[in-house]
């Protein structure tokens, strides 16, 4: 092996390559190590705190933002949706309660022109009524003053065939007395 | 023939590893038996379970590290 | 005869398992000095890159309905996030982006490490320590600057009988010191193993009559590798977090 002109480099290294004893607790590589550690650690936290962190810090507080802002949107637009139920609902009763007052309205205006007719209808019946009482009862009158004449001429022609001599006003006041029997 | 006895004092504290183990496999047993009866805590005491198994372990560790300075540091 | 082929076989069987951690420089050879460029630079840019591209590019078009990508970003954000929330409290807010450089960094170099061929970097005791020591002296200073002594009331456990508070506070002044320790050897420990173990099946396969049973090992070794890449993320970052509300609320 080369042994002699190849110069050993390292107290943990043999010439082959090998590791002598444990490569961790080789003393001489310990301040690379930790050299190259330290500035690896340096360049983590920088990355980390000045770029990593607060990105990923503002993107989950923006999506916790919108998250909100849509959970708020939401329960506007459904109260909205209320409201406007609510709305909607009062419209319906009122058109309700106004078709009811209309047709209340009518009713009452079909009651009064009614009234009116039966009350004008029931005047002129009664009109009527009367008129033909009166008729009836000029009717009546003309009657008895035809049986009337007719029974004193009928009482005259009686008496005049018995042979008697009739006098007018006897027969005309018997006549009388007997009608008004 | 110093250096034999070293290997086998290192093998000995190599039982020490052994000793961790029961140890940690004790932490995690009770763990598991008690997140089974009461399985709505088990999610906030697994911290306490690795820094319990973390403890126990660490005196592995120490045996570990004695196997170690004998193997290769004497 | 069999003697024969047990010797070539025993010849054949080379373990390297600890051959994948060696630093070295990626130009050229050479020792390595403080500056040089290594393996172990290329794959820590390689992590910068991979948190880039999780984290930075796919949130770019910034959508209010996200892509693949961007919930991959956005889960990764609120499941540390939450973490850090659930464990440190609001006041712990603020260290957010620290601890999640720390999560970021473990888990993609966990992951990188997976890749064949690669150098894997939080193996290494050098890394996760200063990980840990980072955590550790973080917390340690935050805890008396916000506190005063009263953070000293950490391991002054109140709820004991006084007889036994000063054993206590010993028990907890050597536990406070030992978790730099355990926080970064359990991470360069767990991967460095899983690594060294698959590397040690690899070196089986050598054998044509155990090749198979070691492929399907090292099929399972890599699935639990994967598992623990993301486990050893996380109760790094979640002790992590522990700590870090010691500092902010000491009381026990």
């Amino acid at each position: 092996m080369a042994t002699e002109t190849k110069d050993i480099v390292s107290a943990c290294v043999d010439s082959y390559g090998s590791a002598v004893g444990m490569p961790q607790l080789c003393g001489e590589w310990m301040g690379n190590q930790i050299f190259w550690l330290v500035i690896t650690l340096v360049a983590i936290f920088l990355i980390l705190s000045r770029v990593a962190l607060p990105r990923i810090g503002a993107i989950l507080a923006e999506r916790q933002g919108t998250i909100t802002n849509d959970i708020a949107a939401a329960e506007d637009l459904k109260a909205k949706a209320v409201e406007a139920e609510e709305t909607y609902n009062k419209a319906l009763a009122d058109a309700r309660a106004q078709a009811q007052a209309i047709a209340a309205e009518a009713r009452a205006e079909i009651q009064a022109d009614l009234d009116v007719a039966i009350a004008k209808a029931d005047a002129e019946i009664a009109a009527k009524a009367a008129e033909s009482e009166a008729a009836i009862a000029e009717i009546r009158a003309g009657a008895l003053d035809s049986i009337q004449a007719v029974a004193k001429d009928t009482a005259g022609e009686v008496v005049a065939a018995l042979g008697g001599q009739a006098d007018e006003a006897g027969i005309a006041g018997a006549v009388d007395a007997r009608m008004k029997g | 023939m110093e250096g034999d006895l070293a290997h086998i004092g290192a093998g000995l504290a190599a039982i020490g590893s052994g000793a961790a183990a029961i140890g940690v496999g004790n932490v995690a047993g009770n763990f598991l038996a008690g997140a089974l009866r009461n399985p709505s805590a088990a999610a906030s005491q697994t911290a306490t379970l690795f820094i319990g198994i973390a403890f126990a372990e660490a005196l592995g560790i120490f045996a570990f590290l004695v196997a170690l300075l004998l193997m290769f540091a004497v | 005869m069999a003697s024969d082929t047990t010797a070539a076989e025993g010849s054949s069987l080379v373990f390297h398992p600890m051959d994948q951690f060696i630093v070295k420089p990626l130009f050229g050879d050479g020792a390595v000095g403080m500056f040089t460029i290594t393996n172990m630079t290329l794959w820590l840019a390689l992590a910068i890159v991979a948190v880039i591209a999780l984290l930075v590019l796919p949130t770019s078009k910034r959508a209010i309905v996200p892509g693949r990508g961007q919930s991959i970003a956005e889960l990764t954000y609120g499941f540390i996030y939450k973490m850090v929330e659930d464990i440190c409290g609001k006041d712990g807010i603020k260290f957010f982006p620290y601890i999640m450089t720390l999560f970021m960094f473990i888990v993609s170099a966990n992951f990188l490490g997976l890749l064949p061929m690669s150098f894997t970097t939080t193996s290494h005791f050098a890394v996760t320590a200063v990980l840990a020591l980072a955590v550790f002296l973080t917390v340690t200073i935050l805890g008396f600057v916000l506190n005063g002594a009263g953070f000293l009331g950490l391991f002054w456990v109140s709820s004991a009988p006084l007889a036994l508070r000063p054993i206590l506070a010993i028990i907890e002044l050597i536990s406070y010191f030992v978790r730099p320790v355990s926080h970064s050897i359990r991470l360069a420990g767990n991967v460095m193993a899983g690594h060294a173990v698959i590397k040690v099946f690899a070196g089986f396969a050598a054998i044509t009559v155990i090749s198979p049973v070691s492929v399907l090992a090292i099929t399972a070794m890599y699935g639990l590798e994967i598992l623990v890449a993301f486990i050893q993320a996380y109760v790094f970052t979640i002790l992590t977090c522990v700590y870090l509300k010691d500092a902010l609320h000491p009381s026990h």
